[in-house]
């Protein structure tokens, strides 16, 4: 799969406070959730962003709650993939569980400028700068997540292995 | 070689005679648990796997606490799915407004935790109960789902970080001065992906609330999850409450370490963390001439009846600043209870605080306590994010109970001994 579009560019520790705030968390509906997506970082992100477009920030991204609404709400607002120095353990889980494609590149993100348009090739982790013509790759996704992104998602995984043993 | 406490439980539940750092392994599950704004999700995606029953309705514990009792409609349907799931699974252990609390003050206090255990929670805090040698660590609603019905989850073994504490106690520094200041020392992502082992003569000296307090604060610095070994305390408060099969694990002399630190408490002074980032720790010193508008004193960090009785002793007789909003959140009814017989509540009520029954409340923006544009608080609770407790444009600091209070009483932070009637 290849994702691309423009780049939003955000810095070091962004939180699930600043990607969904807690406030908006009395409902788990995606699309209710995308409308406040980096809300308290950006209170514009949402009439901003494209379908396609492209999340890159710097380490620890999605630090702090667990809630899953973090990205769903990023999913459901359009962005095809975050890429960043470093994620979060329970938004890395999160991310791949519900089906959100995340990246792991220092290089990139010191590159990357907000507004870049970017080729992301998910299968070999090349991500291509179109605006700079420069190229990165990311860290390899272990081979386990990668199972579960070909079963589409944990609970396909699971549903598989459940009727596996039934 | 020898393994850290942490990869000995892993192993145990894995199966396995021996694990190691970065491997990844298939865990059996002791107990799962998910609370009101992270259950509903859970529950949706649990449907989809297309069996019936949970794994075992003892061991999957759900917890009306964030947005409890009901903050508007929404909440109040999303309660509702979720107590609806607990009577279609009749779920054992589930608890709801008025004989609840904040989940991560009730389950050590059920006896629904303990040590030995592996427990994961769709809440980033689950880690508080590795205060009683248990392998504890939050996920997110997909993960609850699937280990809701399968009992079971997958772990990539973390390295481990030893923490040895050493020297003496300074007065009033508590569990949550350590953690804040080792917070400050290694960073908000300076355990990312680690186990967090806290040890040494300071920490086996400490209250078991302070241990929670310490632990709680694990993910803070980024870690999988915090750790303490067990001990004559640990037994002490878990006899008579247990419900489960537990067991005593313990370190290795020869276990390996990714890095070990060593913090000499004797000279420490009490902690203050400064907008936006735990890891953004000042000596309280630091911060006397900062104004506050709120003080916050509860939450799964600071909730607990040591926590009230050392703002107690600080309230006592004083009168909160006529510019400052106090408000206290006992972590469960028990400890409520608890601060009543103690006549807590009362002199937090002569001092001019408001009482909350538990809940999660103004610790994430939620109810009971938000703030406005440009206001301040200082609160003993984890995190300081931006718009943590209400508008974007308002700030957190977070200090132990006895700060808190004391500031409450100023209007301004302050040192306890700044107040304290001697
Ligand atoms: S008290 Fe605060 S940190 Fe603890 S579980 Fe509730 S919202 Fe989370």
């Amino acid at each position: 799969m290849k994702f691309s579009g423009k780049v939003w560019k955000f810095g070091d520790d962004i939180d699930t406070d600043l990607i969904i705030p807690a406030r908006y968390l009395n409902t788990s509906d995606p699309e209710e959730l995308a409308k406040h997506c980096m809300e308290d970082a950006d209170a514009s992100f949402y009439s901003k962003v494209q379908k396609g477009d492209i999340i890159v920030a710097g380490k620890n991204f999605g630090c702090g709650s667990s809630r899953e609404h973090a990205p769903v709400a990023i999913k459901a607002c359009g962005v095809s993939c975050v890429i960043a120095k470093t994620f979060a353990r329970i938004f890395y889980r999160n991310a791949f569980n519900i089906g959100l494609s995340i990246f792991e590149c220092e290089e990139a993100v010191e590159k990357i400028d907000e507004g870049d348009v970017l080729e992301v090739d998910a299968s070999t982790g090349i991500i291509k700068n179109l605006t700079k013509n420069e190229e990165y790759r990311a860290t390899p996704v272990p081979e386990f997540m990668q199972e579960i992104i070909s079963a589409g998602g944990l609970i396909n995984y699971v549903k598989k292995k459940v009727s596996r043993n039934a | 070689m020898g393994m850290t406490i942490t990869e000995k439980i892993l192993a145990a539940h894995a199966g396995k005679d021996f694990v190691e750092p970065g491997e990844l392994i298939s865990a059996k599950v002791d107990l799962v648990l998910g609370n009101d704004i992270t259950a509903p999700l859970a529950i949706k995606e649990f449907r989809k796997i297309g069996i019936d029953k949970v794994f075992d309705k003892k061991r999957v514990v759900l917890v009306p606490d964030h947005f409890t009792p009901n903050k508007d409609i929404k909440s109040a349907e999303q309660c509702k799915f979720m107590r609806e799931f607990v009577r279609e699974q009749e779920l054992e252990f589930y608890y709801e407004v008025g004989r609840m609390g904040i989940e991560h003050c009730l389950l050590p206090e059920e006896g629904l935790v303990g040590p030995g255990q592996v427990i994961i929670g769709a809440d980033s805090h689950t880690c508080t109960y590795g205060a009683l040698g248990a392998f504890s660590t939050g996920v997110g609603s997909t993960d609850l789902a699937a280990a809701m019905a399968l009992g079971e989850t997958w772990f990539k073994v973390p390295e481990s970080l030893k923490f040895i504490y050493y020297g003496n106690l300074p007065r009033w520094v508590s569990g949550k001065d350590l953690i804040l200041y080792t917070i400050g020392k290694i960073g908000v992502d300076g355990a990312l992906y680690r186990a967090m082992e806290f040890t040494g003569p300071v920490i086996e000296e400490l209250s078991m609330d302070s241990r929670f307090t310490m632990c709680n604060m694990a993910i803070e610095a980024g870690g999988e999850n915090g750790i303490i070994a067990p001990d004559e305390k640990t037994k002490q408060y878990i006899e008579g409450r247990m419900k489960f099969p537990y067991e005593f694990y313990y370190s290795d002399e020869d276990a390996k370490y990714l890095e070990v630190y060593e913090i000499d408490v004797t000279n420490m002074e009490l902690q203050v963390a400064f907008p936006h980032l735990p890891e953004n720790t000042k000596p309280v010193s630091e911060a006397v001439n900062v104004r506050i508008d709120q003080a916050v004193i509860g939450s799964c960090t600071n909730g607990r009846i040591e926590d009230l009785r050392i703002a107690a002793e600080v309230l006592k007789g004083n009168k909160v600043h006529p510019d400052v909003r106090a408000i206290i959140f006992p972590g469960t009814q028990k400890i409520y209870m608890q601060a009543m017989k103690e006549g807590l509540v009362e002199i937090f009520i002569e001092a001019g605080a408001a009482v909350s029954t538990p809940t999660c409340g103004p610790c994430l923006g939620g109810h009971m306590g938000i703030l406005a544009k440009g206001e301040r608080a200082i609160a003993t609770t984890n995190r300081n994010f931006v718009g943590r407790m209400g508008h974007p444009e308002s700030e957190v600091y977070l200090s132990n109970p006895a700060v808190a209070a004391a500031s409450a009483v100023l209007g301004r932070i302050a040192h306890p001994d700044e107040v304290i009637k001697k």
